[in-house]
C-alpha cells in the first residue's frame, strides 16, 4: 500500500502546486505509480500546471458525490504512463467534499499507486483539513520570507495536533547571493524556528516560470537548478541519502573588494 | 563614514536577515503563546495546586497573562498571598 503525502504551506504562493507537480513527475520519472490530487476546489490550478486542463471531463466532487467511477476522472499524464492526476472541481466551493469522503478517496488510491500526492489549498479552513484527512505524511512549503515562515509555523501545529506526526519542510525560492548578503533568512535560520526536519531547498529559478508556461514540470529540464532540487527531494521521499544541492555562488566583485580590504 | 563603506561592501550589522529572523522569533513566540482561555486556566489550576503547599493564596485574586515587550515575552502572575504554611517545612521533610 503507498504513502499519502500532503502538499502544504499555510500561506498562498509559496510553491505548493508546483512542488506537487514536480515530485510527481520525478516519482513517476522512477518508475513509481503516482497520482497528484489537487484538493484546491474553486481555484484549481494542478491541471495547468501539469498541462492537463484540456482533458479533463469529470473531477474530484463527481468522483465523490458518485456522479463518476474514480477511474474515470482519473487522467493520464502526457509523458509518463504511471502519472494521473486527479483534478479539483471548479465550480464548486470546499464544503462540496468532506473530510470523511477524502479518507475513502484516499484508502481508494493507495491501492492502486505507490504515491498519492495531496495538493492542498492556501489557508486553514475546511479545504485544509479535507486535504489532510487521507494524508499520512505531510510536506510543508515556506520561503525565505517572515510572512510564510509564520504561517507554515501555524500549520505545523494544526499538523501535530491532526496527528500528522513528522512533517518535512521544503524551503522555496532561496536566493544564494540575498542570502550571501544578509538581505535574506538562510536555511539554517529557518530550520531553526520551525524545528522540524528539512527535506530539501529549492533555488529561485527563473525556469519554472517558463515552464508552467508550458505545463511542463521544470524537474523534467536538466538545466533547471529548481528542477535539480526536486529530483533530490523525490530521491528523498523514496528513503536515500542525497546530499543538499551546493547553493553556493560564484565570486563577485564584491566578495573580492571585501577581500581586498580584509573583511572576510 | 565607515557606515557608508561597511555598507555599500554588504556587511552592514544591521542587516535585514538579522532583522527578518528577530521578527519572527518574536512573533512565533506571541503565536504560539496565544494559548486557549482553557489552556491558560488548567496552567492556573496547576499553579494553585502547586502553591498551595507552601503558602495560602487568594485564588480569587489571582491574576495569570502573558505580557509581550520589544525583545520578550512573558509569562507574569500575580498571586496574592494571604498565608505562609507553617508546616511547610516539616512537611517537606516527611516526604523526604
Amino acid at each position: 500500500m503507498g504513502d499519502t503525502i500532503v502538499v502544504t504551506s499555510g500561506k498562498g504562493g509559496v510553491g505548493k502546486t508546483t512542488t506537487t507537480a514536480n515530485l510527481g513527475t520525478a516519482l513517476a520519472f522512477a518508475g513509481f505509480r503516482v497520482v497528484l490530487v489537487d484538493t484546491d476546489i474553486g481555484l484549481r490550478n494542478l491541471d495547468v500546471v501539469m498541462g492537463l486542463e484540456n482533458r479533463i471531463v469529470y473531477d474530484i466532487v463527481d468522483v465523490t458525490s458518485g456522479n463518476c467511477r474514480l477511474k474515470q476522472a482519473l487522467i493520464k499524464d502526457k509523458r509518463f504512463d504511471s502519472l494521473y492526476l486527479l483534478p479539483a472541481a471548479q465550480t464548486k466551493d470546499k464544503t462540496a467534499v468532506s473530510p470523511d469522503e477524502m479518507r475513502y478517496l484516499c484508502e481508494d488510491l493507495q491501492e492502486e499507486f505507490d504515491y498519492v500526492l495531496i495538493d492542498c489549498p492556501a489557508g486553514i479552513e475546511q479545504g485544509f483539513y479535507n486535504a489532510i484527512a487521507g494524508a499520512n505524511k505531510a510536506i510543508v512549503v515556506t520561503t525565505p520570507e517572515v510572512s510564510a515562515v509564520r504561517d507554515a509555523d501555524r500549520i505545523i501545529g494544526l499538523l501535530e495536533s491532526a496527528e500528522l506526526r513528522n512533517p518535512k519542510l521544503i524551503i522555496n525560492r532561496i536566493r544564494p547571493r540575498m542570502v550571501k548578503h544578509g538581505d535574506m533568512m538562510d536555511i539554517e535560520d529557518i530550520v531553526d524556528i520551525l524545528a522540524i526536519d528539512l527535506i530539501g531547498v529549492i533555488p529561485e529559478d527563473e525556469k519554472i516560470i517558463v515552464s508552467t508556461n508550458k505545463g511542463e514540470p521544470a524537474v523534467m529540464d536538466v538545466l533547471s537548478p529548481a528542477g535539480e532540487a526536486y529530483r533530490r527531494i523525490s530521491k528523498r521521499i523514496r528513503g536515500e541519502e542525497v546530499p543538499l544541492m551546493n547553493l553556493d555562488v560564484s565570486n563577485s566583485i564584491m566578495d573580492k573588494l571585501r577581500r581586498l580590504v580584509g573583511m572576510n | 563614514m565607515w557606515e557608508f563603506i561597511f555598507r555599500v561592501l554588504g556587511r552592514d550589522n544591521s542587516s535585514s536577515r538579522k532583522h527578518a529572523k528577530e521578527r519572527l522569533r518574536l512573533v512565533l513566540v506571541h503565536d504560539r503563546a496565544s494559548i486557549s482561555p482553557y489552556l491558560m486556566n488548567r496552567l492556573k489550576e496547576d499553579l494553585i495546586q502547586v502553591i498551595s503547599n507552601y503558602m495560602i493564596i487568594e485564588e480569587e485574586e489571582m491574576e495569570l497573562h502573558l505580557n509581550q515587550n520589544d525583545r520578550e515575552v512573558v509569562l507574569v502572575a500575580n498571586i496574592p498571598i494571604k498565608q505562609i504554611r507553617r508546616d511547610y517545612m516539616e512537611r517537606t521533610q516527611i516526604s523526604l
